[in-house]
């Protein structure tokens, strides 16, 4: 099963960098059903989430009593929080949906402006926003990081197991505004990977690469060495059947038959 | 929607960035869900809270537990029962029905299911 909406990345929480111990108040952008907001109520925190989808929120919220609270929300119309409220932010797989046009009066570029600027004010200073995506292409992370900067964000793109199809992940790792100093950008899973494995394979994927049936024939050779086809018995035999066949020349049997000579240098 | 969500919510129409803040609840159903008590997390947001807001919204749902004026003691030896009223208004208290209205543009944003419906109108972005 590899349906990412089933499986919120657990990473995200690590990714956001939350002080140890606190209860934070984190928005989650595009909660659908709400998965994400659970990883977040399991560490301890308050959420809020939104989406665009009445049906995945109504479900959520009659059915499955989270904790956080829902809003119905078109995140490219901006957010309605007053400034400095969150102090963190968490979004799986919606960012690639604010490129889309689906209406006349979509503008992609202005809408991820009218996001990126209204989130970046409800954020609280140093606080983080992540987000995990699925661009269509390199110009779309292009646009998508171009409008972040510009709307006051530091931060970056990060690539987990980049060499693999499957396991390849984009996080927009954002940050409103540092607390101190510079900020060291997390590190992306599966990157050391490549050079170990660059000759051996081009497609790391999460399985780990194990060589074990290489070894194993090793192993085996090893064992069972092969014997000889021209041992003692082998000579022996050679040398009746030429007597047979009337050859004078043959060489007498004797303890030094088929031994090998000693090693001279 | 709780409370505290409420506190920070304000309008986002478009050209609205004045007196935008806090939306005006009425016709409100509320109920009350018990959650647990968290003093730590309380007294890291209570700097971040409008006070007067939020008690003039409490007022209006008929809660009257809040004092006017914050406590003047610093955060971290504020009583426990302030922090458990204000528990008890903040994270308890969840608004199920109603609309809620912009005092600057008279936008109204209608409350379902506990779900505001904060979706605008396209001249409105």
């Amino acid at each position: 099963m590899s349906r990412p909406e089933h499986l919120a990345p657990p990473e995200i929480a690590k990714l956001l960098n939350l002080p140890p111990n606190t209860t934070c108040y984190i928005l989650d952008i595009g909660c659908g059903s709400g998965l994400s907001g659970e990883i977040i109520e399991e560490e301890g925190h308050v959420w809020v989430g939104m989406d665009i989808a009445p049906s995945m929120l109504i479900e959520v919220a009659l059915e499955c009593e989270v904790e956080g609270d829902l809003f119905l929300q078109d995140i490219g119309q901006g957010m309605a929080f007053r400034p400095g409220t969150f102090d963190g932010a968490i979004s799986i797989s919606v960012l690639q949906w604010l490129c889309n046009a689906d209406h006349s009066s979509h503008n992609p570029k202005s809408r991820l402006t009218r996001f990126f600027s209204t989130l970046y004010s409800s954020l609280r200073r140093g606080a983080r926003a992540i987000f995990q995506f699925y661009p269509e292409n390199d110009a779309q992370c292009e646009l998508i990081m171009n409008v972040a900067m510009r709307c006051g964000f530091e931060g970056g793109l990060l690539i987990d197991y980049p060499n693999s199809k499957k396991a390849k992940k984009y996080y927009l790792c954002l940050f409103a505004g540092s607390q101190a100093g510079k900020v060291e950008m997390p590190k992306a899973l599966g990157e050391d990977e490549r050079e170990v494995e660059d000759d051996v394979d081009d497609e790391p994927s999460q399985v780990a690469y194990s060589n074990e049936r290489i070894k194993d024939r090793r192993k085996n050779s090893s064992k069972q060495r092969r014997k000889s086809v021209k041992d003692k018995d082998w000579v022996i035999h050679k040398k009746e059947v030429a007597r047979l066949r009337g050859q004078n020349n043959v060489p007498a049997d004797s303890k030094y038959t088929a031994r090998n000579r000693k090693p001279r240098f | 929607m709780r409370l505290i969500t409420h506190n920070m919510l304000q309008c986002h129409v478009k050209g609205c960035n004045t007196n935008n803040f806090p939306l005006e609840l009425s016709e409100i159903e509320y109920e009350l869900q018990e959650t647990e008590f968290n003093p730590q997390f309380l007294r890291n947001f209570v700097p971040k809270l409008e006070w007067d807001a939020l008690v003039r919204t409490a007022m209006k749902l008929g809660i009257t537990t809040l004092p006017d004026k914050l406590p003047d003691t610093p955060i971290q030896e504020i009583d426990e029962k302030f922090l458990k009223d204000l528990h008890r208004v903040l994270l308890e208290t969840h608004i199920q029905q109603g609309r809620m209205t912009c005092p600057n543009c008279q936008h109204v944003y209608p409350i379902k299911d506990g779900i505001p419906n904060m979706l605008l109108n396209e001249n409105e972005v």
